[in-house]
């Protein structure tokens, strides 16, 4: 028993659709997503001309045979020095290992006094559940000073290397050719990071506070806010972050994360090796507000890690912003 | 505890603080916040100095509420905070030697940005000299490399560009091999703390237990921090780091940021693994060979260089070797002529530095031999500050340079089979130091007509203020270690002391 539906009533239901899209009669994404053809490339005649007078110039010193035939025995000397190098020095560390005390066994030298009180003291002492975040954060909490102003010093040392602030023109070049070859306003990267993006800022945030507490901390969680940012920023474009994330953003945020980092640490470094006793309180173990500095300091390097990874992104992209 | 003893880790957060601040600031203001805080470490640290000097005894300073095994701590005595105090005062100088050339060779965008890396290149350094842990030694290392790097290539061309990305690979690499060490000595000992770390090493080294893995431990520490301060055979990339960034980078590299590496060595070796079991591991020799290899090697490229930033910076390379050479001897005595010779060429190197640039501004900023003939005469000072340094370097009585080779030449002699090629390395090496030296000395002074070049002009002292003064107070500070060494002497043997 078949019941027939009018032509016209069985053109309107999504099974015609999906046949039409089957049989190539019609693109359901024609009109709807923005495609870019690729424009033909062009040059300026003098941009061709240096560029093949470096490509030959390049190729001469390639081909250069009278140069290649007396090279030509150190370069494969060379290489041949240099994986035998490498075979010795595997070897050599693989033989150094051989010796080391076996992994897991209790009477292994690092099994001392000094991760006993980490894990029995350490609830007590530092106030964190978890006792990683314990360590790194309370116990040895200068190098963790130290290692967040690496990430800072190395955004720095990028920012020196790629900003293009002082050359506006490039800038303004460089911000042309960003979205040469691909849509600016993707559907589908836009429809899935609208979704995405979200849940995973939400995630990075609890990630970061609950670094005390359990698996996590700051150094995760602002890894998972960078790569939402990112994600938002290839999905959205530059004027869309913009609006809320600048260079300016990124330098107060740094330095507030950074100063109140060192400042806070400073106090507990003062206190502790003047003896005076610290007045940040503890807390209850196991409550979002506990433990003392470790919450405050979490999220001081969950703002640098996130800043640092977004601005690393930004500028090999782009080069400001 | 008295609060002067706070100071250390107050100068360490300072800079640190610094760092974070210039940021946010303009290039100007950075400029002026890095001079403040320079000072003003600096006079903490002379502050230090004296108390330590006075008390005669070294003291632990605990980072936070924990004691040491389990929270971080450092450790000042005399050689510390001597050491910080110098280093201070000659980056001080450097800084200011250069701030014309800073001006106009960084762009206005970035200034602040230099200063970023100054600061945090002063904090590393002063956590590197303090710390009594080997993770926080590591720690700053990575703060050290990544700032130098971007000293380098602040002033932006191919060649700094290039030199700064040589300096990256080699450099990560001896991090790399110090990290590695540091795990292979954590493994058979367990602590990270410096002095745990040697109680331990005694036990094992008695019993003959991981005999291998300590041997490759301090192998790799070595290794690694030799190739970061540039020995011989590692130091490709050193002529262009050193020769084509601007004058301020080129002079704290080369007299400091090796320096660093170079003491944290010292400290490997007396308060990490113990005197006597390096003087019985062999890798002390192999650093005695490199280090008398270099001191030939790094004079005969200086010869042969026509561009003298280069030159000065293969001169540091001879230099490095020195210090190595005295290490390689495995004696106190030789460890003293090594941190002698850190100060001695830490204050020449500069000043070679600071003069040579002034030289070059008189002769169109050309640094080819051809056309500084005669700048002796058109930048009067600068000529005159080259030629100490030259002297001091060659090792000319009254200057730095010579009481550094006197105490190696001391340090050598009865000890077994390395006193005759120590001698006749630190011979030869001085004569090539000779001829490279006084080849440009002579042709500073070989008068030569150039009225009328363009860019070939006479500079008086006043046009540039601060470089003129930061030369001066370097001059003064070579005489100061070569005419006062003996108290100075008395001071490393008693910091060495303080450090076992």
């Amino acid at each position: 028993m078949s019941r027939k539906i009018s032509e016209e009533s069985y053109r309107k239901t999504r099974s015609f659709r999906l046949h039409q899209w089957f049989t190539g009669e019609k693109d359901l994404f024609l009109d709807q997503v923005e495609m870019k053809p690729q424009e033909p490339f062009t040059e300026s005649k003098k941009v061709k001309k240096k560029r093949e007078k470096e490509k030959q110039k390049m190729l001469d010193q390639i081909y250069n045979l009278e140069r290649n035939r007396k090279t030509g025995p150190f370069q494969t000397l060379y290489r041949v020095v240099s994986v035998l190098f490498c075979i010795c020095m595997v070897s050599l560390f693989l033989v150094a290992v051989s010796y080391l005390p076996p992994l897991g066994d209790a009477g292994n030298p690092a099994n001392n006094e000094v991760p006993q009180r980490y894990i029995e003291n350490g609830l007590q002492e530092t106030g964190a559940v978890n006792i990683v975040t314990g360590m790194i954060l309370d116990y040895r909490a200068f190098d963790t000073l130290g290692e967040s102003h690496v990430l800072f010093i190395a955004t720095c040392a990028v920012l020196i290397l790629l900003r293009l602030d002082g050359n506006k023109k490039k800038l303004q070049e460089e911000e042309a050719s960003d979205s040469a070859h691909e849509p600016e306003n993707d559907v589908i990267l836009q429809t899935v990071a609208k979704i995405v993006v979200p849940p995973i800022m939400i995630f990075g945030i609890y990630v970061i506070l609950g670094g005390h507490l359990g698996p996590g901390g700051g150094f995760s969680g602002g890894a998972i806010i960078g790569a939402g940012l990112i994600l938002y920023l290839n999905a959205f474009g530059f004027e869309k972050t913009e609006r809320f994330f600048t260079a300016k953003t990124y330098k107060w945020m740094c330095f507030g994360a950074l100063g109140c980092y060192c400042l806070a640490k400073s106090y507990s470094f003062f206190t502790g090796a003047n003896h005076i006793e610290s007045i940040i309180p503890l807390g209850t173990p196991g409550a979002i507000l506990s433990s003392g500095l470790i919450l405050i300091l979490n999220i001081c390097v969950g703002i640098v890690v996130a800043g640092t990874m977004y601005t690393f992104y930004v500028m090999f992209r782009k080069g400001g912003f | 505890m008295q609060f002067v003893q706070n100071l250390p880790f107050i100068s360490i957060i300072v800079s640190l603080f610094s760092g974070s601040l210039s940021s946010i600031m303009g290039g100007k203001k950075a400029k002026r916040l890095n001079l403040a805080m320079m000072s003003l470490v600096a006079a903490m640290s002379l502050m230090v100095f004296l108390f330590v000097l006075g008390t005669g005894e070294s003291y632990v300073y605990m980072m936070g509420h924990f004691p040491a095994p389990w929270g971080n701590e450092i450790r000042i005595g005399v050689l510390e905070a001597g050491m910080a105090l110098f280093f201070c005062v000659v980056m001080l100088l450097c800084v200011i030697g250069g701030y014309q050339e800073q001006a106009a060779e960084i762009e206005d965008e970035k200034k602040n940005l230099y200063y970023i890396m100054i600061n945090l290149l002063l904090c590393s350094l002063l956590a590197l000299i303090y710390t009594n842990d080997l993770f926080t030694a590591y720690v700053f290392v990575e703060i050290n490399t990544i700032s130098a790097c971007g000293l380098i290539m602040i002033k932006q061309n191919g060649r700094t560009i290039e030199a700064a990305t040589r300096y990256m690979i080699m450099s990560l690499l001896g991090s790399g091999m110090l990290l590695l060490g540091i795990c292979y000595l954590y493994d058979v000992t367990g602590h990270l703390l410096m002095s745990n770390i040697k109680e331990q090493v005694e036990i094992i080294h008695r019993t003959g237990q991981y005999r291998v893995p300590l041997l490759v431990a301090v192998g790799l520490m070595s290794v690694g921090l030799a190739i970061k301060s540039a020995l011989f055979p590692f130091h490709a990339w050193l002529p262009d780091a050193y020769g084509y960034s601007t004058v301020s980078s080129a002079a704290i590299l080369s007299s400091l940021v090796s320096k660093g590496y170079i003491f944290l060595l010292i400290k490997i070796f007396y308060r990490v693994i113990g005197f006597d079991v390096i003087q019985d591991s062999k890798v002390v020799n192999i650093l005695f060979i490199f280090g008398i290899l270099g001191m030939i090697m790094g004079s005969i490229s200086a010869i042969r260089e026509n561009n003298i930033r280069r030159m000065v910076a293969y001169s540091s390379v001879a230099q490095i070797g020195y210090i190595y050479m005295g290490f390689g001897l495995a004696t106190e005595a030789g460890i003293m002529a090594s941190i002698f010779h850190v100060l001695s060429h830490a204050a020449t190197k500069s000043l070679l530095f600071l003069s040579a640039s002034g030289i070059t501004d008189s002769s169109n900023d050309s640094t080819d031999f051809f056309d500084l003939t005669g700048a002796g005469y058109r930048n009067k000072l600068a000529g005159i500050a080259f030629t100490v340094g030259s002297l001091s370097m060659v090792g000319f009585p009254a200057l730095s340079g010579f009481i550094s080779k006197l105490l190696f030449a001391q340090a050598a002699i009865g000890d077994g089979w390395k006193m005759f090629p120590a001698l006749i390395a630190l011979a030869v090496s001085t004569v090539l130091n000779a001829v490279y030296f006084m080849k440009t000395v002579i042709r500073l002074y070989t008068p030569e007509r150039t009225a009328g070049r363009e860019g070939f002009r006479e500079i008086h002292m006043t046009e540039n203020r601060t470089k003129s003064a930061a030369m001066l107070c370097l001059v003064a500070l070579n005489l100061i270690l070569g005419l006062g060494s003996a108290p100075i002497v008395r001071m490393i043997e008693q910091g060495l002391g303080m450090f076992a």
